[in-house]
Parts: structure tokens; C-alpha cells; sequence
């Protein structure tokens, strides 16, 4: 379970006090599809990456499974991000020089696994996306969609907890949106808790319940 | 270990998928580094170390026994010549007779007012043939030929002792006019004259060599009233691998030491040699350092830039839970591969390509035949400093880079 409790994020820039995040209280359940909409500059963006440690709030909580994670090193934050998280990036965020495999392979190698069982989990992770004829393919050599893919498999091969996706189907054709988002309702129904962000509602409404960001406040939460 | 492990993953992938240009010119830019460290100081010791050379293999041979600070001659040389000749490590030795001569040419056809025609030199009496074997001496003989044991009024003349083969004319330096092989020349050694033919010619770049006189020992011998056979100086070559300091220890022990002086080469070495071997070694250290700084500049923005630019998958191994120390050891593997790269095939010219280069192919100074100078144990140590620089150079960056924002690397913020 992942809970924030009057969470706020403001940016200060010399004498300009921008407040983006107003003391949200939020809550998700294990398990669930959460997706988060609103305009640009509403806040979503930096809901998620305070959800998912990658900032730090300037005030307010955030408590996953009961951690408060305001105590916590920037080290245990490194290490709860390996263990516990997976990140969908809008752009892909895979490292060029490393193949699909390699790139599937790296967080499961860094949790500590002998790099044979590292390869098979990741070999495995990427037939399972249809992409076991791409293992040893530099992501220049893939696909938007089959990039988007990759990088989904690098998220979830090691099991994590909560995966974050932020606007994963920004650069991608509707085809390939649509393999993006089933993978998503799969990953689901498996019992994968999941908090992506996006732009598009019909996307937006395939999660079990949408979140709508507007001036650093939650303004809805509905089941859909 | 884990960190070292996945740094070194990383740093495979991106060395194996990196530009080969842009690898191949870091590696040149090693390389050239590697050499300018170990040939510009080799170089500069070796313009010396030639010279050394040539005075050991020429003249003293490895080790030298020579004549008291006040005696002309060595006492008791016969038996300090039989103790020489008993040691298993001696190849081979020659005894010298020493002494001053004054030399004269063109005397029958001098007018009286013309200025004399005369040099002074060192004469030295030798055995012909256990002279060659030690110091070669038959092989610096460019015109004319060399003694034999049977040759009487004949002498070989060192280079310098001739005008036409001095590069200054300075009235320092006197040298015989007019006079080359079959030039018949007078010779004064204590106050005796001798009318000799002039046999040969002798080219070296060791000075007592190339500005004296040889003759037939038992004729110097005569001339010079030596029939004690006490010498003024035994050269001794060894057997290869023969440690020279062993050598004289043996006759420092059998007491050589009351009756002459008993010296290694490196002894025997002036001492204006010594000091400027070790300023030509600071100088060559000086200029490899200016290199160095080079090579880490280098490396340092060769480092950032491809940090830099890379910055944002940098944030994104953050962001995934990769360690900052992983991606500081990938660079720094990365750093070592090019240094170690680059210094190992600067190695390989050094060793298979320069150092033989310059041994047969000698730089022809006017002073010594120049050669490379390049112990394994200091280029090791430059190796080494090499490598060390380029890490250091190749961390800094990194550091950097990695110690900024993880979010703010991910979206490219400053």
C-alpha cells in the first residue's frame, strides 16, 4: 500500500515561489490500476515522482507499506527504487549501448542475481512480450512501440511492487498504445499494482479508477 | 564486489559499442602520452648512456685498475696482472703503459720561422692483440690498419690529433697539419725522440681514444724505461653476466688496493656525467610531465562530455536503483581500458620497435652514439603513474556528473 499524507511540493527559483503539489492525501491499495490525468503543469508529473522517490517532497508524507519514507537515506531510497519499483518512461529511457536483453537483464544483476539467472529471467520476461526475436537488439535497432515494450519488461523483471509509468504511450501510434496498455491490463489482472500517468483519456479509463490533477489538487477520484 | 561487478558490465557494453574512432584517438592519445613519458627522458639519458657505454666497452672495460693519485705507474703490476688473469669472472685484460708525448710532423720541410708543426698527446703502449680483445680497439681504425706485436716505429693516432679531422680550430686543441697514414711523425716521451710512420687512423667518440697515441707496449716500454713491467693502467672485460662489483671486491680483498686504484665503469664515470645524467632526468621528467597533465586533460573532457551527454541515462540508472559508485567504476574501467591500452602498445613500440631501433641504428651525436634508454622498472613505474593519472582524470568527471539531482538528470534539468 502506498499513502501520502498532505504532501506538498513547491519549486523556489530565486524570489519565484511556484506551489505545485497543495497537501494532497492520497491512498492506493495493492493491486490496483491507478491512472492520473490533468492538464499540463497540474501537478501529475510531480505527484509520481514524489510517489515513486525519485524527488523529495517539501512537506507531507509518503508512506509505502508502512515506511515512512521521509526518514529514509538516499541510499535505502536507491535501494526500495531497486527492489520494490519499476519505472515506464515516456521516452523509453533505455541505455544504448546495452541490447534489449542486457537492458532487462541490469536491475535483476544489480538486486545481486548470478548474471546466468539474470539473462534466463530476462530472456524469459521479453518471449513472454513477444520480443524473444529482438533479445540482441540495440534499442536503435527496435521500434517505438518495441522500445516501450523493453522498457515495460525491464520494469516489471524483477517483480516490483508498484510500477510507475509516466505517460507511456506519449510517443507511440495508437497501434502500438494499444499493445502498450493490454500489456498494462495483463499486468493487472495479475495482481500488479500500477500508477501511470497520461494525457489520453481512453487510456486513462482502462485503469480500475482515475485520479484527475488540477492546480496541485486532486479534484477527482472515481472507480471507473 | 557486486558494485565492481556491474561497473565492469557496464563498461564492457560501452566501451564494445562506443564510436571506434572516438575510441581509436583516446587510445592514440595514450599511446602518444606513453611515449612522450618514456622516449623524450630515454632519449635524453640515452645521449649520455652512449657515451657511458662507449667508455666502458673502449676504454675502462668493466672494471679498471689504475695508477695511484701519485704514481705514475701501478707497483708490483705483474703479480696484480697474474692475481687478474687467475679470476674465473675475467674474459679477457689488457695492460696499458701510459705516459706524455710530444708530437711533431712536417719538421723536415719547416722553415725557421714557420710556426711548429707539433700536438700533445697521451701515448699509450699496448699489446695488440689483448688490447682488441678487450676494448675493440682494432675496429675504430677508419684509415690505415691496425698494430701487430711485431711492429716497431709504428703508431696509431687518434682523430682529434689531426687538423683535418677537428670540427673547431682552436688554439686549445693543437693538432698535427698535413699528416695521414704513412706520415712519418717524431714522438718525445721523457725526453726521447722517436721518428714513427703513422699505421693508422683511430675514429672513436671516447676522447682518450680519439686524442691519443698507440704504440707496441714493449716498445713504450723500452722508451719509457719500464722494464719492470709495472703498467699504468689494466683494463678488464668479463664474462657475460659477470657482476663487476664482485670483481673488484676479489682484489680489493687480495690487496690490489695498496698499489693502484680499483674502479667499476660506473666508478670510472666522471662525475660531470653522473650530475648530468641526473639534470637530464629531471629535465625529461619535466617535459613527461607536461604530457601527462596533457593526457589527463584530455581524458578529463573526453570523460565529461561523454558524462555529460549522457547524463540523462545516467539519472535513469539512478532512477532504477543503479548505484552512483556502479557508473563512477564503469568510467573508471573505461579510463583504465584506454591507459592500459594505449601504455601497452606504447610497450610494444618501445620495446619491439625503438629501443632495438636505436641500438643499431644509433643517433650520431658528436659526443657519444645516442640510444633509448628504457629501464623495464621506471617505464613500469611511468606505466603505472600513467594509469593512475587517467583514472584520476576519468573519476573527477564522473563524480561529478553522478552526485547531481537523480530527477533533474532525468528531465535535463540544471
Amino acid at each position: 500500500m502506498i499513502e501520502t499524507k498532505k504532501l506538498v511540493k513547491t519549486f523556489v527559483d530565486g524570489d519565484k515561489i511556484t506551489p505545485v503539489l497543495k497537501g494532497i492525501d492520497f491512498k492506493v491499495n495493492d493491486g490496483e490500476f491507478v491512472s492520473i490525468m490533468g492538464r499540463s503543469g497540474a501537478g501529475k508529473s510531480t505527484f509520481l515522482y514524489q510517489l515513486s522517490l525519485l524527488d523529495d517532497p517539501t512537506d507531507g508524507e509518503v508512506i509505502i507499506d508502512g515506511h515512512d519514507t521521509h526518514t529514509m537515506t538516499a541510499e535505502q531510497k536507491m535501494k526500495f527504487r531497486l527492489m520494490k519499483f519499476g519505472y515506464v518512461f515516456q521516452d523509453y529511457a533505455l541505455l544504448p549501448e546495452l541490447t534489449a536483453l542486457e537492458n532487462v537483464a541490469l536491475p535483476l544483476l544489480m538486486q545481486g542475481h548470478k548474471k546466468h539467472i539474470a539473462y534466463r529471467d530476462a530472456r524469459s520476461a521479453l518471449d513472454r512480450a513477444g520480443l524473444g526475436h529482438r533479445l540482441d537488439n540495440l534499442p536503435s535497432q527496435l521500434s517505438g512501440g518495441e522500445q516501450q515494450r523493453v522498457s515495460i519488461v525491464r520494469a516489471i523483471a524483477h517483480r516490483p511492487k508498484i510500477l510507475f509509468a509516466d505517460e507511456p504511450t506519449a510517443n507511440l501510434d495508437n497501434q502500438s498504445s494499444m499493445i502498450i496498455m493490454d500489456i498494462f491490463k495483463d499486468l493487472h489482472k495479475e495482481g500488479q499494482t500500477i500508477i501511470m500517468v497520461t494525457h489520453e483519456e481512453p487510456f486513462a479509463k482502462l485503469a480500475e479508477r482515475l485520479i484527475r490533477f488540477d492546480d496541485g489538487n486532486i479534484i477527482s477520484d472515481k472507480k471507473n | 564486489m557486486l558494485n565492481l561487478r556491474i561497473g565492469l558490465y557496464l563498461a564492457i557494453r560501452q566501451l564494445r559499442r562506443a564510436s571506434l574512432w572516438t575510441t581509436s584517438l583516446i587510445i592514440f592519445i595514450m599511446v602518444l602520452t606513453f611515449l612522450n613519458l618514456v622516449v623524450v627522458s630515454g632519449v635524453l639519458v640515452g645521449l649520455l648512456q652512449g657515451s657511458i657505454n662507449e667508455h666502458r666497452t673502449e676504454y675502462t672495460g668493466d672494471v679498471v685498475v689504475s695508477t695511484l693519485t701519485d704514481k705514475s705507474y701501478i707497483d708490483n703490476s705483474p703479480n696484480i696482472i697474474s692475481l687478474i688473469s687467475t679470476l674465473p669472472e675475467v674474459d679477457s685484460f689488457s695492460a696499458r703503459y701510459r705516459d706524455g708525448a710530444k708530437l711533431e710532423a712536417n719538421y723536415k720541410t719547416r722553415k725557421e720561422n714557420d710556426k711548429p708543426n707539433i700536438a700533445s698527446a697521451q701515448i699509450t703502449g699496448i699489446d695488440p692483440a689483448k688490447e682488441d680483445k678487450v676494448s675493440g680497439l682494432a675496429s675504430r681504425v677508419k684509415y690505415g690498419s691496425f698494430l701487430e706485436q711485431s711492429d716497431y716505429d709504428k703508431v696509431l693516432l687518434g682523430k682529434y690529433l689531426l687538423s683535418q679531422y677537428v670540427p673547431v680550430d682552436s688554439p686549445d686543441l693543437a693538432a698535427l697539419h698535413n699528416v695521414t697514414v704513412g706520415t712519418k711523425i717524431r714522438v718525445t716521451v721523457k725526453g726521447i725522440t722517436r721518428e714513427v710512420t703513422v699505421k693508422g687512423i683511430l675514429f672513436s667518440k671516447v676522447d682518450q681514444i680519439s686524442r691519443g697515441i698507440y704504440m707496441v707496449d714493449t716498445e713504450l716500454r723500452d722508451i719509457i724505461g719500464r722494464n719492470d713491467g709495472n703498467v699504468a693502467m689494466i683494463s678488464i672485460k668479463l664474462k657475460p653476466n659477470a657482476d663487476p662489483l664482485a670483481v673488484k671486491s676479489a682484489l680489493l680483498r687480495n690487496g690490489v688496493d695498496k698499489f693502484a686504484k680499483v674502479q667499476t665503469y660506473v666508478d670510472a664515470q666522471p662525475q660531470f656525467l653522473k650530475d648530468i645524467i641526473a639534470t637530464f632526468n629531471m629535465l625529461g621528467n619535466a617535459f613527461s610531465s607536461i604530457g601527462l597533465v596533457v593526457a589527463s586533460i584530455t581524458i578529463f573532457i573526453v570523460v565529461f562530455i561523454n558524462a555529460i551527454t549522457r547524463r540523462k541515462y545516467i539519472g535513469i540508472l539512478k532512477g532504477i536503483g543503479i548505484r552512483g559508485r556502479v557508473i563512477e567504476i564503469s568510467y573508471v574501467f573505461q579510463s583504465i581500458f584506454y591507459a592500459v591500452v594505449g601504455s601497452s602498445i606504447g610497450l610494444a613500440i618501445v620495446y619491439g620497435l625503438l629501443v632495438p631501433f636505436f641500438l643499431a641504428h644509433p643517433i650520431n651525436f658528436p659526443f657519444s652514439d645516442g640510444i633509448l634508454v628504457a629501464p623495464v622498472g621506471t617505464t613500469m613505474i611511468r606505466m603505472g603513474l600513467l594509469v593512475f593519472t587517467t583514472v584520476v582524470a576519468g573519476f573527477i568527471p564522473a563524480w561529478m556528473i553522478i552526485r547531481k539531482n537523480t530527477l533533474d538528470s532525468i528531465l535535463g534539468r540544471n
